[in-house]
C-alpha cells in the first residue's frame, strides 16, 4: 500500500509539475486539498478559497515533486533525489502498506464485533417484523421463486434510491451547495447517534432486563449523542471519533439486518458490490466524478462518511496554531477551516516560514495530528503510508438520506460503499507532497512534518464497514460459528487484495466487490456443505 | 457450571495459541496478513474436502472417507501456501520492517502453520463452544461428561502439531527432505485417524497417542528449525 502511495506521490509530483491531468496527477492533487480540508465546514466561499489556496500549493509543489515519494519525507532529509528515490519509496510504501493493512483489520474487525455480539446476544435484531418503505415486497410466501423476485425487485427498487442519491449528491456537490450537503451528512448523523441509538440502548436494556429510568436514559443519550456529533462533524480525540464511527457503522448494519427480508439483504449485498464497481471504475461513474471534482477543488471529502486512521479535520490543527489558524478554529468550523487556509496561503506569501503554513492549515492540522500521533503512533505511521480510502462523499448522501428514514439510509450506505472507493494513492500522493512542502519550507516544524504523515493515514468508506459487517452479521445470525469465521476471513483476505490490487493499478478502487464477493461465496458454500461436514466431525470429535 | 466450563475450554484450547500470537505474531503486520492468509488456504482445503464429502452421497456417513481426504486437501494446501511463500519471498523482504521474516525461514514457516492450526481448531471448537454456554447439556442422555474438554484438549493438540508440521513441512521441502515430508503427511493422517476413536470414547488411548505424536513432532521441529539440545538448555537457563 505504501508502494501505491509513494509511487503515486512522485508520479504525482512529477504529474503536477508537468501540469498533466493524468488520474495519478488528479490523485496527487488531492492532497493539496486535504489543506483546505476545511470543506467540512466550509461555506461555498471557504471552498474557493481552498482552491486558491490550491494554486500556491502547486507552486511550492515542483519543488516538493523533485524531492519525491511522501512516504519517505520522515526517512530521508530533504535531499532526496526525484527517479532512484521512486523505488526505494515503492519498498518503503508497501512495508508501511503492511501496516495499513492492519491498520484497517483492526476497525473492520470491531465493526463486526459489535455487530455479531448483538446479533447474538439481542434477538431483536434476529428477526424481521418492520419492513423499510424502500421493500415493499416482504417475502412472506413459502414459494422460494417468489421470494427471489421479491428480493430481486427490492434490491433493485433500493438500488435505485441509492443511484438517484448518488447522482443528487454529486449535483449538490458539482453545485457546490455544501451547505445543503452538510446539513444532510449533519441530519443523518443525529439520527443514528440519537433515534437508533436510543433504539439500540433500549433493546440492550431489555435483552439483559435492566431496569432504567427515563432521566438516566436521556442524559446518558444526551451526552452521548452531542459527544458523538461533536467527535464527527467538528473535532474530537482521534480515537473517540474512529469510536464513534466504527459504532455508527455498526448501528447502520445492524439497521439493515433488522429491516430487510433475508434474501433481499443477500441481493442487496451482491448489487451493491456491482454498482460499487460501476460507479468507481466506470469513466463516468458518480463515485469516480465526485473523487475527481473533490480532486480538481483541492477538497477533502466529508470526514463523517470516511474512517481514517489519522486526523481527518483541518481545523484539528487549530487547537495547535494558536499563532496563525487560532482564531480560524475558534470560529465556526467551516469558518476556521477555511479561514485557517487563507491564512495559511497567506503566511506563505509573506515569508518562508509561513510558507509552511501556506500548508498552515496542514500544518496546523499535523500539528492537532501530531498531538494524535503521541497518543497513537502506529497512526503516524500508517499515515505517512498514506492508502485513503474515498468514502466521503457517497457518506454525504447517505447521511442525508439517513435523516429521512432508514431505507434511505441504506441507500445512502450503498453510495457511500461506491465513494468509497480506495484513493489512497491520492492521498498519499497529497501526503508525500506535504511532507515534500514540510521539508523544504519548514525544517523546523517537526511537528508539520509529522502531520504530514498523520494525514498519511488509510481512509476506508464507512459503507465498506457497514456492508462488511452487514454480511458478517447475516451470516452469524444463522447460529452458526463456523460460517461467521468464514465471512470474516473471506473478508479479510478480500481487503488483502484489494490493497494489493490499489498498490499495483495505482488508482482508485471499490472496496466492496472483491471482499463481498469472497464473503458471499464462503458464507454459504460454508453453511451448505462445510458446516454440516464439521458438524457430523465434532459430534464424533474427529479432527482433521 | 456452563459459564467456567466455556471459558475452561477456550482457555485449554486457545489459550496457548493466543500466547503465541500476543507474542509472536501481533507485532508485525506482515505476520499478521500471512496468518490469515493460511487461514483462507486452509479453509479452502475444507471446502474442497467438504464439496467432496457431500458430493459421494453413499459415503457420507464413512467419515473415514472424508477424513483421509481431508488430511491430503490439507498437506497439498499446504505444500500451495509453501511455493506460494517462497515465490514471493523478494516481495516480503522489501515489504517487511522486519527482515527476520526473510532471513530466518522457519518464521514465515511457523506464521503459515499457526494459521493453519488457528483456523482448523477454531472450526472444530467453536460450535462445540457456543453450545457450552447453553443450557446445560453435559454428559446428558448418557454421553459422557468429558466430551467437551476432551475436545478442547485435542483441538489444542491439532493447533500445536499443525504448527510443528509446517515449521517441518517447509524446512524439508526446502532441502529436498522427502522423508520428512511423508512423515508430516503420515502422522497428520494417523492423528486424525486416531481421533475416529473418540467416538467409542476410547480418550486415553487417542489423547496419549496424539500428545506423544504432538511432543515428538514439537521436538522435531525444534531440531528442523536449527534447535539443539543445548541451544535448548541454554534458552531454559536463559543464557
Amino acid at each position: 500500500m505504501d508502494a501505491h502511495v509513494n509511487a503515486t506521490s512522485s508520479s504525482g509530483g512529477a504529474g503536477i509539475a508537468d501540469g498533466l491531468s493524468g488520474a495519478a496527477s488528479r490523485l496527487e492533487r488531492r492532497p493539496k486539498q486535504q489543506q483546505p480540508r476545511s470543506n467540512y465546514g466550509s461555506n461555498n466561499v471557504d471552498q474557493a478559497d481552498g482552491a486558491i489556496l490550491a494554486v500556491p500549493n502547486v507552486v511550492i509543489r515542483p519543488s516538493g515533486s523533485g524531492s519525491g515519494g511522501g512516504g519517505r519525507p520522515r526517512l530521508s532529509g530533504g535531499g532526496a533525489g526525484g527517479p532512484p528515490d521512486a523505488q526505494a519509496e515503492e519498498e518503503q510504501g508497501l512495508k508501511y502498506g503492511a501496516q495499513h493493512v492492519i491498520k484497517l483489520f483492526v476497525p473492520v474487525s470491531l465493526c463486526m464485533l459489535v455487530v455479531v455480539t448483538t446479533i447474538n446476544s439481542i434477538s431483536f435484531y434476529n428477526s424481521t417484523d418492520v419492513y423499510l418503505l424502500y421493500t415493499p415486497f416482504h417475502e412472506l410466501s413459502p414459494e422460494p421463486s417468489v421470494k427471489f423476485w421479491n428480493a430481486l425487485a427490492n434490491s433493485l427498487i433500493l438500488m435505485s434510491v441509492v443511484v438517484v442519491m448518488t447522482i443528487l449528491l454529486i449535483v449538490l456537490y458539482k453545485k457546490r451547495c455544501y451547505r445543503v450537503i452538510h446539513g444532510w451528512l449533519i441530519l443523518s448523523s443525529f439520527m443514528l447517534l440519537f433515534i437508533f441509538t436510543y433504539l439500540y440502548l433500549e433493546e440492550l436494556l431489555r435483552a439483559y432486563n435492566i431496569p432504567m429510568d427515563y432521566p438516566t436514559a436521556l442524559f446518558i443519550m444526551w451526552n452521548f449523542g452531542v459527544a458523538g456529533m461533536m467527535a464527527i462533524h467538528w473535532q474530537a480525540p482521534l480515537r473517540l471519533q474512529q469510536g464513534y464511527l466504527i459504532f455508527v457503522a455498526a448501528l447502520m448494519a445492524l439497521v439493515f439486518i433488522k429491516y430487510l427480508p433475508e434474501w433481499t439483504a443477500w441481493a442487496v449485498l451482491a448489487a451493491i458490490s456491482i454498482w460499487d464497481l460501476i460507479a468507481v471504475l466506470s469513466p463516468r461513474g458518480p463515485l469516480r466524478i465526485l473523487v475527481e471534482t473533490a480532486q480538481e477543488r483541492n477538497e477533502q471529502i466529508f470526514p463523517a462518511l470516511i474512517y481514517s486512521s489519522t486526523v481527518i479535520y483541518t481545523y484539528m490543527g487549530t487547537h495547535y496554531t494558536p499563532q496563525q489558524s487560532q482564531p480560524t478554529g475558534i470560529s465556526s468550523p467551516s469558518s476556521s477551516n477555511s479561514t485557517t487556509t487563507t491564512r495559511a496561503t497567506q503566511n506563505s506569501l509573506a515569508s518562508p516560514e509561513v510558507a509552511p503554513a501556506g500548508n498552515n492549515s496542514r500544518a496546523s492540522s499535523s500539528r492537532s495530528g501530531n498531538t494524535r500521533s503521541t497518543l497513537t503512533q502506529d497512526t503516524q505511521a500508517s499515515a505517512a503510508e498514506g492508502m485513503p480510502l474515498v468514502t466521503f462523499k457517497t457518506h454525504l448522501r447517505g447521511n442525508a438520506e439517513a435523516a429521512g428514514f432508514t431505507e434511505e439510509w441504506s441507500a445512502n450506505l450503498n453510495e457511500r460503499i461506491a465513494r468509497r472507493q480506495i484513493e489512497v494513492q491520492a492521498s498519499n500522493s497529497g501526503n508525500s507532497r506535504r511532507s515534500n512542502e514540510y521539508r523544504t519550507v519548514t525544517t523546523p516544524h517537526e511537528g508539520a512534518q509529522q502531520e504530514g504523515q498523520e494525514e498519511r493515514g488509510i481512509k476506508l468508506g464507512l459503507g465498506d464497514f457497514i456492508f462488511y459487517s452487514v454480511l458478517v452479521g447475516k451470516a452469524s445470525s444463522y447460529g452458526d460459528w463456523t460460517t461467521t469465521i468464514a465471512c470474516f476471513v473471506a473478508i479479510l483476505i478480500g481487503l488483502c487484495l484489494t490493497l494489493l490490487l490499489l498498490a499495483i493499478w495505482r488508482k482508485a478502487l471499490p472496496a466492496l466487490p472483491i471482499s463481498i464477493t469472497f464473503g458471499l461465496i464462503f458464507c454459504f458454500a460454508t453453511s451448505a456443505v462445510v458446516k454440516p461436514f464439521m458438524e457430523n466431525l465434532s459430534a464424533k470429535q474427529v479432527f482433521i | 457450571m456452563t459459564l467456567p466450563e466455556f471459558f475452561g475450554c477456550t482457555f485449554i484450547a486457545f489459550g496457548p495459541p493466543f500466547a503465541l500470537f500476543v507474542f509472536t505474531i501481533a507485532n508485525d503486520p506482515v505476520r499478521i496478513i500471512i496468518l490469515i492468509a493460511a487461514a483462507f488456504f486452509w479453509l479452502l482445503s475444507l471446502l474442497l474436502s467438504s464439496l467432496l464429502w457431500f458430493a459421494v452421497v453413499p459415503l457420507r456417513d464413512v467419515l473415514v472417507f472424508g477424513v483421509v481426504f481431508s488430511v491430503l486437501f490439507q498437506e497439498c494446501f499446504r505444500y500451495i501456501i509453501y511455493r506460494i511463500l517462497r515465490s514471493t519471498e523478494q516481495g516480503l523482504h522489501a515489504v517487511a520492517e522486519d527482515s527476520r521474516i526473510t532471513d530466518n525461514k522457519h518464521i514465515l514457516a511457523y506464521v503459515s502453520g499457526l494459521g493453519f492450526g488457528l483456523v482448523s481448531g477454531m472450526f472444530a471448537l467453536v460450535n462445540l463452544l457456543a453450545d457450552m454456554t447453553g443450557p446445560g447439556t453435559m454428559g446428558y442422555n448418557g454421553g459422557t461428561e468429558i466430551f467437551f474438554v476432551v475436545s478442547a484438549v485435542q483441538a489444542l493438540s491439532i493447533v500445536l502439531l499443525h504448527t510443528f508440521w509446517s515449521v517441518i513441512f517447509f524446512n524439508a521441502c526446502d532441502n529436498n527432505k522427502y522423508v520428512q515430508i511423508s512423515y508430516v503427511v503420515g502422522s497428520h493422517m494417523l492423528v486424525s485417524l486416531l481421533t475416529l476413536l473418540n467416538a467409542q470414547e476410547l480418550y486415553k488411548t487417542t489423547l496419549l497417542i496424539n500428545y506423544t505424536i504432538t511432543i515428538g513432532t514439537g521436538v522435531l521441529a525444534f531440531r528442523a528449525a536449527g534447535g539443539s539440545a543445548r541451544s535448548f538448555k541454554r534458552f531454559i537457563t536463559c543464557q
